[in-house]
């Protein structure tokens, strides 16, 4: 299973155990280079998008609620709850924000988010 | 800025005053206001609820004094020199630009010998009725009111809540002759008499006697009959103040009052009347209502508006010894050639009267005795053409009128003078609901009658009062809360799957969360339901700006003792963690990282402490002063009963945060009356306040029980709060939930203390399941792997702390760096 993604990745990082990622409980990676994901298994994918929420600059959108708009898959911010789309990481709220995403693929033991030749 | 003096700081004068201010007007008037009585004005229109547990305080309306008004008390203005503009007081002298006379009226005490003994009362004032109160209590048993009206049944049932036996002497052919006519009368003397009252009509009273001590003791009547009694209590009528009109000149009615014209100006153009003391057209109002009007148009005229006062309505509507009572429009039928249409029923209790034009066609005005809900939507009908069948419109099982029937001129509100046409105009300016409506225009926030009609209006106005949770639910919390029950259901994506569309959202699935808890569906942590959680519930902690938390061990009622204070320093200092003193009497502990809030519930729960729920919509403490425990005023033990509160309602959750307080006396240091329900100690119990709140809109709480025992009060909040979270929305406090009800506070009290709907035995059970399920939020988090997993900072690197988390030290304490927010830096980081 392949979520959203542009171009096919060069490298992977380990997430966490698939069993470890349950459904709509999103969870925090930490990416090479420092930066961090927010990482979400919803009814329709796997979402991987940057865990600092833009409008308060704290690093907390995987502890965000998780749901729809009008079918688009989404997370709220846990702060000023902020709403963004996960598959494309376009804030709901304020079209000139938006939060960078990454490939995701579960091959049923492990999660892996792809992280080169990506933002 | 000009000097205005306003005299007297009653009802009128205090409403004068507030709408200066409100219109802006401090820039413009420096005020002084001189009240005779002993205190600031308060709401003589419920004085008798003081015999019902209101104390003085609950009826205060509020200080006025602020910038640009001063008020002083216990002050009696003594005569006017008009050339040189100054009034003389038992305090001094003052200067004015303008004058205001606000002097009210006070009772007409009929010269019958013996009319001054002691033991012969009015029933005007707080001192008054302390003075009645005082006599009942110095062995009083039999008390005569001579008066049939609405002020003299208040008093006869004052009386009666007294403990005396009460006789009511009237001198008209029936009871309240001014408000209904004979044939409401007359049911209205069978209701009252079925509640002990004696009454005695056309019966004229010519003397009182005194006893041997001195004291009144027998009330002779015209027929040779006498009443033996241990007081009377004079309310035959009022008289306007005039007194110091009179002695200036200014020119006063034929019949008393102070003649002033549409724009409540006197004779002399620098002085002004308001209220019971005004004579405007021939006639003394003695309602508040029209003293409102007139208030208004005062404030409007002295910052140069242009409004008028050209007459009220004396339409009322009260319960008097539990009976409906109203009145309104030409209800004693004047109008020539007018036609009547009644119903009266004796069997049920009763009496309705409408008077119509001669050609049936319009509504003139009408009385209601023993059940007046039609008055809301009958009295702004006066003048306009009723729809349908008169009969239907009093019949038992009568249709509500609908708003579309009244024109834009009809009042709706007549205690505040607000029209169709006004509230039409707020609602398409957005108050989109009841207390929005209420804030803008003020209707309904008097008496309350016209609640219902303010719904129907919004509704008219297309205002959908959708109640649609969100997207994904058309439905209301509150119905949904009922499907949860009904169908049994225990999860969320079963509700959404059979009752909702989509997958759900941040609306949606905190408010079903709490749903589930405060219906008994285990830890909020537990399988799915822990992804439906809001920011704070979701770990068991109150989010901070940087993504940390604070944490807040219960501290029931705020006593702790040292050892445990001990162990919270010790927490925060072995964690950095920066600690405050909270408002609700305990202790916050700041800048917590989520991977650290296992081990430091670890050492709370360690010294025996649990969470106390800060992050939760659920009950947060529940406040106390030290009571009889320590306190030299205090008159019941405040502390144990916060603390017996807090334990049996902890772990509740509600549709928004619930606080509480207990002050052990009167002097309420506990701030009981701000919360959500607070408890007063009296001499006999408690006294229960429901609906308060702090925050953006503060607001008291309101009485709604009084002088309970522990188990009587228990048993009263228990149903408050269940009922509460049963038909509450989603993110309504109390406050905004009985403004919201249909029939309001009064509606409340009837289903939590008189059990109307008959559901108090499920609430109670329901709350009785909540304290026997009760446990500990964070014990169970630390005893399940499963949950504390949840609690990592990232699921690759557990042991790694979020590096964009920093602190800096202000004031010998740790406090956040804003991360990417160089705007948010304080200087002293800068340095
Ligand atoms: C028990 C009771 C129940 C009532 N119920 C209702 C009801 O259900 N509905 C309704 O519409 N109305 C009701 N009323 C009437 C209502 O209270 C009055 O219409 C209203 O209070 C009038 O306001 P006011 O400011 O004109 O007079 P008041 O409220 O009487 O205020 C006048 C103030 O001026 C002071 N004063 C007088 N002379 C001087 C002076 N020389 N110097 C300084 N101060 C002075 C007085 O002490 C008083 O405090 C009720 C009244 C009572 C007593």
């Amino acid at each position: 299973m392949t979520a959203y993604a542009t171009e096919a990745p060069t490298a992977w990082t380990a997430a966490c155990p698939s069993a470890r990622l349950r459904p709509d409980d999103g969870v925090a990676v930490l990416l090479p280079g420092g930066r961090q994901a927010a990482l979400f298994r919803t009814r329709t994918g796997l979402y991987a998008v940057d865990n600092i929420d833009p409008f308060t600059g704290a690093a907390v959108l995987s502890r965000g609620i998780v749901g729809d708009r009008a079918g688009e898959p989404t997370v709220a911010s846990p702060l000023l709850k902020n709403v963004f789309s996960l598959r494309t990481g376009l804030s709901l709220d304020d079209p000139a924000v938006r939060l960078d995403t990454w490939p995701v693929h579960d091959d049923g033991t492990t999660v892996r988010i792809g992280t080169e030749g990506t933002p | 800025m000009e000097e205005l003096v306003v005299i007297g700081n009653g009802m009128v004068g205090h409403r004068l005053v507030e709408a200066l201010r409100d219109r802006g007007g401090d820039g413009r008037w420096r005020v002084t206001v001189v009240g005779e009585e002993p205190r600031s004005a308060y709401d003589r229109v419920a004085l008798s609820s003081y015999f019902d547990g209101a104390t003085a305080q609950d009826l205060s309306l509020g200080d006025l004094a602020g910038p640009g008004v001063r008020v002083r008390v216990g002050e009696r203005a003594t005569s006017l020199d008009r050339g040189a503009r100054t009034v003389t007081t038992t305090g001094g002298t003052l200067s004015y630009d303008r004058l205001v006379l606000a002097t009210g009226s006070a009772p007409f005490v009929p010269p019958v010998p013996g009319h001054d003994l002691p033991g012969c009362h009015v029933y005007r004032t707080i001192e008054d009725l302390d003075a009645i109160t005082a006599a009942a209590r110095a062995g009083a048993r039999t008390g005569v009111v001579v008066g049939g009206g609405l002020l003299g049944l208040e008093a006869a049932n004052a009386l009666r809540l007294l403990g005396l036996r009460a006789h009511v002497v009237e001198l008209a052919p029936h009871l309240m002759p001014a408000q209904v006519d004979e044939g409401g009368g007359a049911l209205l003397a069978g209701l009252v008499r079925d509640l002990g009252v004696q009454v005695h009509t056309g019966a004229a009273s010519t003397a009182v006697e005194a006893g041997p001590d001195g004291r009144a003791a027998r009330l002779r009547l015209a027929d040779g009959t006498h009443l033996d009694t241990d007081l009377v209590v004079f309310s035959v009528g009022i008289r306007p103040r005039d007194e110091l009109a009179r002695a200036a000149g200014i020119a006063v009615g034929e019949r008393g009052g102070v003649v002033v014209d549409d724009t409540c100006t006197t004779s002399d153009p620098r002085i002004h009347a308001v209220g019971e003391v005004a004579c405007h057209r021939g006639t003394v109002y003695g309602l508040i209502a029209p003293g409102n009007a007139m208030a208004e148009v005062l404030a409007d005229r002295l910052l140069g508006g242009r409004a008028t006062f050209t007459g009220a309505d004396t339409s009322t509507k009260l319960k008097l010894l539990g009976v409906d009572v109203a009145s309104f429009g030409d209800a004693h039928g004047r109008t020539p050639r007018c036609l009547d249409v009644v119903v009266n029923d004796a069997a049920t209790g009763r009496y309705a009267k409408l008077v119509l034009s001669d050609d049936a066609s319009t509504l003139l005005g009408g009385v209601l005795v023993g059940d007046a809900a039609a008055y809301a939507s009958l009295r702004p009908l006066v003048g306009s053409p009723i729809p349908g069948h008169p009969l239907a419109l009093i019949a038992p099982q009568g249709e509500p009128v609908g708003a579309d029937a009244l024109p834009d001129t009809a009042q709706v509100c007549s205690c505040n003078a607000v029209t169709k046409g006004d509230l039409v105009r707020a609602i398409g300016e957005g108050c989109h609901d009841v207390p929005a409506l209420k804030a803008c225009t003020r209707a309904g926030t008097s008496c309350g009658s016209c609640v219902p009609v303010l719904k129907r209006l919004l509704d008219k106005e297309g205002i959908a009062q959708s109640k649609a949770l969100c997207e994904h639910f058309t439905h209301s919390r509150a119905e949904l809360l009922e499907i949860v029950r009904a169908t049994g259901t225990t999860t969320f994506s079963a509700l959404i799957d059979a009752h909702g569309t989509g997958t759900g959202c941040d609306l949606c699935k905190p408010a079903v969360a709490s749903i589930l808890a405060s219906l008994g569906n285990g830890h909020i942590l537990e399988g799915e339901q822990a992804t439906l959680q809001d920011t704070n519930d979701r770990h068991l902690a109150n989010m901070q700006r940087n993504g940390t938390y604070s944490v807040v061990p219960r501290i029931p009622g705020g006593e702790i003792t040292p050892d445990r204070l001990i162990v919270i320093g010790e927490v925060a200092r072995d964690f950095g963690l920066y600690t405050k003193i909270t408002g609700g009497q305990r202790i916050d502990l700041f800048g917590a990282r989520l991977e650290q809030l296992p081990a430091i519930w670890t050492r709370l729960v360690e010294a025996g402490f649990e969470s106390g729920h800060a992050y939760g919509k659920s009950l947060r403490t529940v406040k106390s002063c030290v009571g009889t425990t320590w306190c030299r005023y205090g008159v019941q033990d405040s502390v144990g009963l916060a603390i017996r509160l807090e334990e049996r309602y902890r772990g509740l959750r509600s549709p928004h945060k619930l606080k509480s307080a207990v002050s052990g006396c009167a002097r309420e240091c506990a701030e009981a009356r701000s919360k959500d329900f607070g408890i007063i100690a009296t001499d006999h119990g408690w006294n229960l306040y429901v609906g308060g709140n702090g925050g953006f809109t503060p607001r008291h709480a309101d009485l709604l029980a009084s002088d309970l025992d522990e188990a009587a009060l228990i048993r009263c909040i228990d149903r408050f709060l269940m009922f509460y979270i049963r038909t509450a929305d989603r993110l309504q406090r109390t406050a905004a939930w009985i403004e919201a009800m249909d029939g309001g506070l009064d509606h409340l009290r009837e289903v939590v203390v008189e059990d109307s709907l008959g559901i108090a035995a499920d609430l109670e059970a329901a709350m009785d399941r909540h304290v026997a399920t009760y446990t500990d939020e964070w014990a169970a988090v630390l005893a399940d792997p499963d949950k504390l997993a949840r609690f990592q900072s990232f699921a690759n690197a557990p042991d790694t702390p979020d590096p964009t988390i920093a602190f800096t030290t202000t004031r010998d304490q740790p406090v956040p760096v804003g991360l990417g927010m160089p705007s948010l830096r304080t200087r002293e980081d800068a340095r």
